[in-house]
């Protein structure tokens, strides 16, 4: 498949951003009390949600899951928003209510994400479900772990889905980790993508390192969809460099195999790729990187100033009037 | 006398019962390798003793491990599954719901099953409302079902022996912020026994019912009562199902006044229970308006400034004994 190289340097851009994003929660992760609650991080693995989200339009749909930070940035949510939010401020996207587990922006159209392991492949269906039924052309992607496919809610969504040949792409994110069970530890399916033949539709296995393979495989499953002819499964093969959490010290991950994935790292593999083909120099490359740092440490202390929700407003948001 | 935390009274719990009882196994998510390794959480160290016949890993399936507790139960062993985050009981709330709790009835009282379902609770750890939702009286609600919330680590050592050696589904409710706050457990053994409440600290002018992680809020507010000369009676379930109803009307009887506490949101929590029995027991003996001090009706917030509006605090107790003297 023909990448217009534009479509490349994007996704370049959206996992470099990434990137420095993980990278600065990941620091501040280190002082003590600094940002609240859990950090979940997705350092390694950007290639799926950049790869999939160059793949969308701005119209076609999220759903995504508590390692939302990079699907939602390259569907293009503003990082001073999300920042908020993690920091739990009151001009975080979601006014503090939720915090880093269930980032939600209906801006972007990603309106429905769940940290409950499994729910989004069935929130993925009724988005879809609503788009076939108002006979729209667009599609909506659920991002999911590979712990994710052992609960039922995999097994009802793929099989509906499947029956109303509705216009949603399953994107597992195998990391090769389900908190700390080892992928052989939780299932003897070889695959997840091999689920997709009990429920008669389109399983594919991507290198999720890769991410114009992912670009190119999502395209094809989105043009399946639009043409009516139901879902795909898509198995992002990647790994998860950090622990489960910043607060996980890894003591169940060999230090060979990160070590070894580390090297597999998506940034540089594009970068090179751009590079070996004229398409962008080092200098860009660096600016890049320079904008992404710049843009983060901007989200960080738009964050840190804001201020904290006020008690009351805890009562707010529960009914739509 | 030991000082242990409410997780690690639990991991002795287990380990004398596995000890004792080679029926008894434990299953969940990370029950066995976890990603935290501290000597703090209820299962740290049972899979180095046990082996992982006996400690077993699950996937993330919630469904199965509470379905492979009833199907193992009914079949002789004697299961201590657990659910990671109170919240998560909904996707193994069939096999709890119409499996665990009515099996039994529906089998004419021909079968039993004697399961335990540890489930860990509360808020105050930042992480929001997929993570923190109290649900216990959701599960008060479903008759079959026991289920017991212990407040002090002595309480959940005690009551999870007995109910390791109950042969009824028992809902174990541990919150996650007692894990942390070590109190003083017996080193011999003993057993709690499941539906019996205990006056936590005695007083004559007020009762003061709650349960879990409320009980040092309610020994906060009674301390600062006590400074105006308040002697407040408190009373702690420490089961929910079955109820002791006869602790409860006794303080009720002995101080006139009720307020009920509890960390889950208002409508339909099981203060209305408590209340109820009072009103039905004793409202002849009352001698004001019953006050329930619950969280709001709103789910659990993920901001700290929101999340502490939403835990009840000693304040709201204060008011609320105030109110009604
Ligand atoms: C229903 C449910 N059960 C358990 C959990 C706790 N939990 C959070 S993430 C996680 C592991 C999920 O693994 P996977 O789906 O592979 O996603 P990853 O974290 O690797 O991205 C678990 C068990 C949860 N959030 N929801």
């Amino acid at each position: 498949m023909q990448i217009p190289v534009e479509k490349k340097r994007e996704m370049l851009w959206t996992m470099i951003l990434s990137r420095a994003f993980s990278d600065t929660l990941s620091e501040l992760c280190k002082t003590q009390g600094r940002v609240p609650g859990m950090m979940i991080l997705s350092t390694g693995q950007e290639a799926v949600g950049s790869g999939v989200c160059a793949a969308l339009l701005p119209e076609d749909v999220i759903v995504t899951n508590h390692r939302s930070h990079s699907h939602l940035l390259a569907k293009g949510a503003d990082p001073r928003a999300l920042m908020a939010e993690i920091y739990c401020k009151s001009t975080g996207c979601n006014k503090g209510k939720s915090g880093t587990l269930h980032l939600a922006v209906p801006e972007v159209n990603a309106p429905c994400t769940s940290t409950v392991v499994g729910a989004g492949l069935p929130l993925a269906v009724g988005q879809a479900f609503a788009q076939q039924y108002r006979e729209e052309r667009r599609v909506t992607v659920c991002f999911f772990g590979d712990g994710a496919a052992d609960e039922g809610s995999f097994h009802e969504a793929l099989n509906l889905a499947s029956l109303w040949r509705l216009p949603v792409i399953f994107v597992c994110e195998n990391n090769l980790y389900a908190g700390a069970q080892r992928y052989e530890e939780h299932t003897r399916t070889r695959h997840v993508a091999d689920r997709a033949e009990g429920y008669a539709i389109p399983g594919e296995v991507v290198d999720g390192n890769d991410v114009l393979a992912v670009y190119a495989s999502l395209t094809k499953s989105r043009q399946r969809a639009l043409a009516g002819e139901g879902p795909t499964l898509l198995e992002c093969k990647t790994y998860r460099c950090h622990g489960h959490s910043e607060s996980d010290p890894q003591h169940y991950q060999p230090e060979e195999e990160i070590r070894s994935w580390r090297g597999k790292c998506p940034i540089p593999r594009l970068s090179d790729n751009l590079l070996a083909e004229g398409r962008i120099t080092r200098d860009e490359i660096r600016e890049m990187q320079a904008k992404a740092e710049a843009m983060v440490r901007d989200a960080v202390s738009f964050a840190e100033a804001s201020p904290y929700p006020l008690a009351e407003e805890a009562l707010e948001d529960v009914w739509a009037d | 006398m030991q000082q242990l935390g409410m997780g690690q009274a639990v991991n002795q719990a287990l380990r004398e019962e596995m000890r004792r009882n080679s029926e008894v196994f434990i299953a969940g998510e990370g029950v066995g390798v976890g990603i935290h390794v501290n000597p703090m959480f209820p299962t740290t160290g049972l899979l180095e003793e046990f082996g992982s016949k006996r400690v077993r890993d699950t996937p993330v399936s919630e469904a199965a491990i509470a379905g492979l507790a009833v199907g193992a139960a009914e079949a002789g062993l004697r299961p201590v599954v657990e659910i990671m985050f109170n919240p998560f009981i909904t996707l193994a709330s069939d096999m709890i719901v119409n499996h665990a709790a009515k099996l039994r009835y529906l089998s004419g009282g021909k079968s039993s099953f004697p399961l335990v379902i540890r489930v860990k609770t509360g808020a105050g750890f930042g992480a929001g409302c997929q993570h923190s939702h109290n649900l216990e009286a959701w599960l008060a609600h479903c008759p079959g079902l026991k289920v017991v919330m212990p407040a002090t680590p002595a309480d959940a050592k005690g009551l999870l022996k007995s109910a390791i050696r109950d042969d009824n589904p028992v809902i174990f409710i541990e919150d996650m912020m007692l894990y942390f706050a070590p109190g003083p457990v017996p080193e011999e053994e003993y057993l709690t026994p499941i539906g019996k409440a205990d006056v936590k600290r005695p007083g004559g002018d007020v009762s003061l019912v709650t349960w879990g992680n409320m009980l040092g809020v309610a020994f906060k507010a009674a301390e600062r009562l006590a400074q105006e000369g308040v002697e407040v009676e408190v009373v702690d379930l420490r089961s929910l199902v079955p109820l002791d109803t006869e602790t409860i009307l006794e303080s009720v009887r002995k101080t006139g006044r009720l307020v009920v506490l509890h960390e889950a949101t208002r409508t339909g929590g099981f203060a209305g229970e408590v209340s109820a029995v009072v009103m039905e027991h004793a409202f002849g003996e009352l001698k004001a308006p019953l006050r329930r001090v619950t969280g709001p009706d709103i789910p659990v917030p993920a901001s700290p400034t929101l999340e502490r509006f939403y835990i009840p605090d000693e304040e709201q107790v204060v008011t609320a004994v105030r109110e009604i003297l």
